[in-house]
């Protein structure tokens, strides 16, 4: 591991500053950048400490309905906050489904959707793999069980956040604070495929920091649903996970809006826009999810090891939508 | 000197009086007529606050005035030779006070040791690794065991096959036995490797004397003594210039018996430093080099008669340690069920991956596995009732009380017939038969010593591999002397004390018990004579029982242990008790049967054990708590071994690509089933104790369970571990 000094800025403005220089990283909870700083995947010679700074704590709905997560909010805050777990459904349970309960503790919300992929090659320090700056992804030809089957190359990885998808699916931003400047962005748009960059999975550039994520109000109709299959119940990652939001007239047929985010199977939290619009096109009843969940899976691309997750993906987005849409039982 | 004594042996309900020769010197083998006080009942471990509270000193938690910090480099490559190895810039580094290039030159698996230093601290000693020049020769290699066998694979050793020689075994003609049968069975099942997952990684502080000719290592073992014969050879020092400790240790499964490649390396940087030198493995090396349980390929045929009567067992087998052997299945087809033609055939299949270890009970939970399953396959053919299947073709009466209580427990009969829900979640219920034969053996020697404080110690030359060992021997030394649990202290983990045998194989509880009982008589005689003038009667005459010493015909006269420990000359006295070889006893064999229930949801494939009842027989059980942990313990390791663990390589880099706890995936707390164990008590009348290792039959049969359970679900078998969500949607057509 690297030897690192821990630095704790007066204030957000200084840690942005500091953050932006060369080989310096940022500390929260600290679950993932000291696991990657143990396997030498990360070597930074400063760790910039955010959890002194009170603008990034935080959970709270404000009077408009719109739900502020401070970026050092814990998961566990914000499984258990009553009005998330109320309001936001999909959210709190994708917080309280993620690892265990220690490390609900100490993982943030910055750092659940910031967090860099699990991928075994990735994460081996013996392996230059593409992410890593070497010329190959080694899923491809290799053992790829937990790899993308929608959105890959020339990186394989998924997207390792709970979060991320419960968070697009409610349309949240992220606000954050940088060298230059604030800035606001949807966090649909605030992560990117390998093509743009294999090395990266998101838009945030040195020194920036995510302060804050805004979910608006949701409809006061909608319902919302996280699930995700995992092999074991304690401590495991999904190999798909889903979070669906339906916003539906009490008693109508049909649906006003609705969005549905697969995580676990895209190199991002993979918005399904085929099976929104299928859920659009008709009476929602079973048939209706179960072609929607077909629409999101039509263009799986699964490698040797990874069909079986394609069968997987179709039962969780669709039981997500019935549960969503009050058709099953949870 | 001896004596014959008729005692009364075998279970309740089908009792044997069987008369047996006794050394003078030997209490009587406790008996179905036995009365004791504090054996068979629970006693909490004695240490569990220890352990609970973080006071229990473990290696790792060994820390010495002047101490460095070792650390091994190992090859990425599975397959290489060194051409030169360029330790200059390490040795330079400061802080660093020992470098060494390790003995071998050829590499034959990824994560094997190629170097080591000892620094100030683990920081500079990873530091110091890195600056370590290694200019390798990669040569081809192979990790997949299908490939290995093939005639065009990379030779693991030189120019040798992939393939060693059979092991075979064969009674009656298995040919004419599958002629004769009215129903055949073929099937092929597969086992991953799995990994011992010590919680405690292997690893040691090692500390010459400053002439260099003594040497003390504490480290994680299951055998001190080994340790210390190992380290001694290696050393060229008389074994009692070897101190070896290991006062608490984190799990062992198999992985740790002698002096491993990481305490040799310790020792020899501490030697070359002149200082102690701490060396534990990170998880990664545990994962990829310190053992595993070898694969399996096991191609089964059996065949059954009108009357569910196996007429043949045919077991065709391949499987791989790595670079390392021991990799047959073989046991369980050969003993479990009774069957006139029987034939087996192992082979070991070398790839390049680190070597396996002896790993709880080896082979059985594999080969038993595959064996059930077929059972299960045969009996749907067959149209039989799988339990009654099994009944048929097992002779062991033990085994036949075992299946009724369990069935009973489970609710056998009712949830074998019901009917499949119509949801997407079915359930299975599956049964699986388990065998050992731990007997113990003779060799160790305990002390046990009273203080003139009214307390007892008893000091063994064994280890806690973590089943309670310390409990144990306390609870029959305070029976034998008729004292509190709360009287009595157990000191282990050194080999300054007495003798004692590796705790493996079972070995522990069935080895040392009878030892420290001997001892607690021997000790008790001598405190008869201090009591028999106190109480104005004969040694002969007295006996020991709630902290007091009375006579035996006069229970009134009577005087407190404690006062009797007063009159002791000095501080202590103290007496001595050997393990005897074994007399001829009720049977040596142990049976157990264990019943699973899973959940399987068939869409998405993914299976959840919700419970298991587990019958075991282990001689006299001498604490059911600590014996249900250790059946707890078994459970979980085998469901998690039918569900869960696979030491997975990848075929391109020939590397582990799963060596951490969140890749290699353990079974968790919400993974736990509800477990409820029953002991069927035989008194086998083997030693004074009676007792029988339960560590290894614990865990034979949980794999089976839960593969049979789930067949039961799917109505399909899934035939390969770990049953993962792909298998399960593979083998319902669904992938």
């Amino acid at each position: 591991m690297n030897r690192f000094e821990v630095i704790t800025p007066a204030d957000l403005a200084s840690a942005s500053r500091i953050l932006a220089e060369d080989g310096h990283a940022a500390l929260a909870g600290g679950v993932d950048v000291l696991d990657l700083a143990k396997q030498n995947i990360a070597t930074p010679n400063a760790l910039v400490n955010l959890k002194g700074l009170k603008e990034l704590g935080g959970i709270e709905v404000r009077p408009s309905g719109e739900l502020r997560l401070g970026a050092t909010a814990k998961l566990s805050e914000v499984a258990e906050h009553p009005a998330v777990r109320a309001k936001f459904t999909a959210l709190a349970e994708s917080a309280g489904e993620a690892a265990t309960p220690q490390i609900r503790n100490l993982g943030t919300v910055g750092g659940n959707i910031l967090q860099r992929p699990r991928c075994w090659y990735f994460r081996n320090p013996d392996v230059n793999c593409l992410k890593k700056g070497g010329d190959k992804c080694y899923a491809l030809g290799g053992l790829n069980r937990y790899h993308s089957i929608l959105g890959g190359g020339p990186s394989y990885i998924v997207h390792p956040s709970n979060l991320a998808p419960a968070l697009i699916a409610f349309r949240a931003s992220a606000k954050i604070v940088g060298p230059g400047g604030e800035r606001a962005l949807e966090l649909e748009k605030f992560f990117t495929l390998p093509t743009v960059d294999p090395k990266r999975e998101n838009l945030l550039k040195p020194g920036e920091i995510i302060t804050e994520v805004i979910v608006p109000a949701p409809s006061a109709n909608a319902r919302s649903v996280y699930l995700e299959a995992r092999e074991k119940q304690s401590f495991d990652w999904p190999l798909v996970s889903a979070a669906v939001v339906i916003d539906r007239t009490p008693g109508a047929k049909t649906i006003r809006d609705v969005r549905v985010v697969m995580g676990a199977v895209a190199p991002i939290p993979w918005r399904s826009l085929e099976a929104e619009t299928v859920l659009r096109s008709g009476a929602l009843d079973e048939s209706l999810a179960r072609a929607a969940a077909e629409a999101a899976l039509k263009n799986a691309q699964p490698m040797s090891d990874n069909a079986y997750k394609v069968v997987i993906a179709k039962v969780i987005v669709r039981r997500a939508i019935m549960r969503a849409a009050g058709l099953e039982a949870a | 000197m001896s004596r014959r004594v008729t005692l009364k042996l075998g279970i309740e309900g089908d009792t044997h009086d069987v008369t047996v020769v006794i050394p003078d010197d030997e209490p009587t083998p406790w008996d179905l007529g036995a009365r004791l006080s504090i054996v068979g009942k629970p006693t909490p471990r004695v240490d569990g606050a220890l352990k609970a509270t973080g006071a229990a000193h473990y290696t790792y938690d060994i820390e010495l005035p002047g101490m460095l910090y070792g650390a091994i480099l190992r090859s990425p490559w599975p397959h290489a030779r060194i051409r030169d190895i360029d330790l200059s810039a390490a040795k330079r580094m400061a802080g660093v006070r020992a470098v060494l290039a390790l003995d071998d030159r050829e590499i034959r698996f990824a994560g094997q040791e190629v170097a080591a230093v000892a620094a100030l601290s683990t920081d500079i000693a990873s530091d110091a690794l890195s600056v370590v020049r290694v200019d390798y020769e990669t040569m081809p290699f192979v990790v997949d065991v299908d490939a290995a066998m093939t005639d065009s694979a990379p030779r693991v050793f030189g120019s040798g096959s992939n393939v060693g020689r059979a092991s075979s075994s064969s009674i009656g003609n298995v040919a004419r036995g599958l002629e004769q049968a009215a129903s055949t069975l073929e099937a092929t099942y597969t086992t991953p490797v799995q990994t011992h997952v010590s919680l405690e990684t292997h690893g040691a502080v090692a500390s010459f004397n400053s002439a260099g000719d003594e040497l003390t290592v504490w480290c994680s073992t299951q055998g001190i003594f080994s340790v210390r014969d190992d380290l001694a050879v290696y050393f060229s020092l008389p074994p009692d210039k070897v101190r070896v400790v290991c006062e608490f240790l984190g799990g062992g499964f198999g992985s740790k018996f002698g002096a491993t490649p990481e305490m040799i390396v310790a020792a020899r940087l501490a030697k070359a430093a002149g200082v102690p030198v701490k060396l534990m493995l990170p998880r990664a090396d545990e994962h990829r080099a310190t053992g595993n349980r070898p694969s399996s390929i096991q191609a089964v045929k059996l065949g059954v008669d009108g009357g569910g009567k196996l007429t043949a067992i045919d077991l065709v087998q391949h499987g791989s340690g790595g670079i390392g052997g021991g990799a047959g299945s073989a046991g369980p087809f050969k003993s479990i069920y009774r069957c006139a033609n029987i034939r087996t055939e192992e082979r070991n299949v070398y790839i390049n991956a680190g070597p396996s270890a002896p790993m709880r009970a080896p082979g059985w939970p594999q080969g038993c596995f595959a064996l059930e399953l077929a059972m299960d396959e045969m009996a749907r053919k067959a149209g039989i009732d799988r339990l009654e299947f099994r009944r048929r073709n097992s002779d062991n009466p033990v085994r036949a009380v075992e299946y009724e209580i369990g069935a009973r427990a489970f609710g056998w009969s009712e949830k074998s017939a019901s009917k499949k829900s119509t949801g997407p979640v079915k359930r299975g219920v599956g049964v699986a038969s388990a065998e050992w034969h731990a007997v113990g053996v003779s060799g160790p020697e305990a002390q046990v010593l009273a203080y003139r404080d009214g307390t007892v110690e008893v000091r063994v030359g064994t280890q806690d591999i973590g089943t309670g060992t310390r409990t144990v021997l306390a609870i029959v030394a305070a029976e034998e002397l008729g004292l509190p649990i709360d009287r009595v202290k157990s000191e282990i983990g050194d080999t300054r004390f007495l003798f004692s045998v590796p705790s493996g194989g079972s070995l522990s509880a069935p080895s040392n018990t009878p030892a420290v009982r001997q001892a607690a008589a021997h000790l008790k005689d001598k405190l008869f004579r201090i009591a028999a003038p106190m109480l104005g009667a004969e040694p002969n005459d007295l006996e020991a029982s709630n902290a007091t010493i009375r006579v035996r015909t006069n229970p009134s006269r009577a005087i407190a242990f404690a006062d009797v420990c007063k009159r002791i000359p000095g501080d202590s006295i103290s007496a001595q008790g050997e393990r005897i070889p074994n007399y001829e006893g009720f049977r040596t064999d142990q049976a157990g049967c264990q019943f699973a229930e899973v959940e399987v949801d068939t869409e998405t494939g993914i299976v959840r054990v919700t419970r298991v009842v587990a019958v075991h027989d282990a001689g006299r059980i001498i604490d059911p708590l600590t014996a249900r942990s250790q059946v707890n313990g078994g459970v979980l390791m085998g469901i998690g071994f039918a569900l869960f663990e696979d030491r997975r390589m990848d075929p391109q880099i020939g590397i582990m690509v799963n060596p951490t706890m969140d890749d290699y995936k353990l079974l968790g707390s919400l993974d736990a089933p509800q477990i409820d164990v029953t002991f069927v008590e035989v008194a086998n009348g083997l030693t004074n104790t009676g007792v029988m290792g339960l560590g290894e039959v614990a865990h034979v049969a949980s794999t089976a369970a839960v593969a049979c359970a789930v067949y039961d679900a799917l109505g399909v078998p899934v035939r390969s571990l770990p049953i993962t969500p792909d298998r399960v949607l593979a083998a319902l057509g669904q992938v």
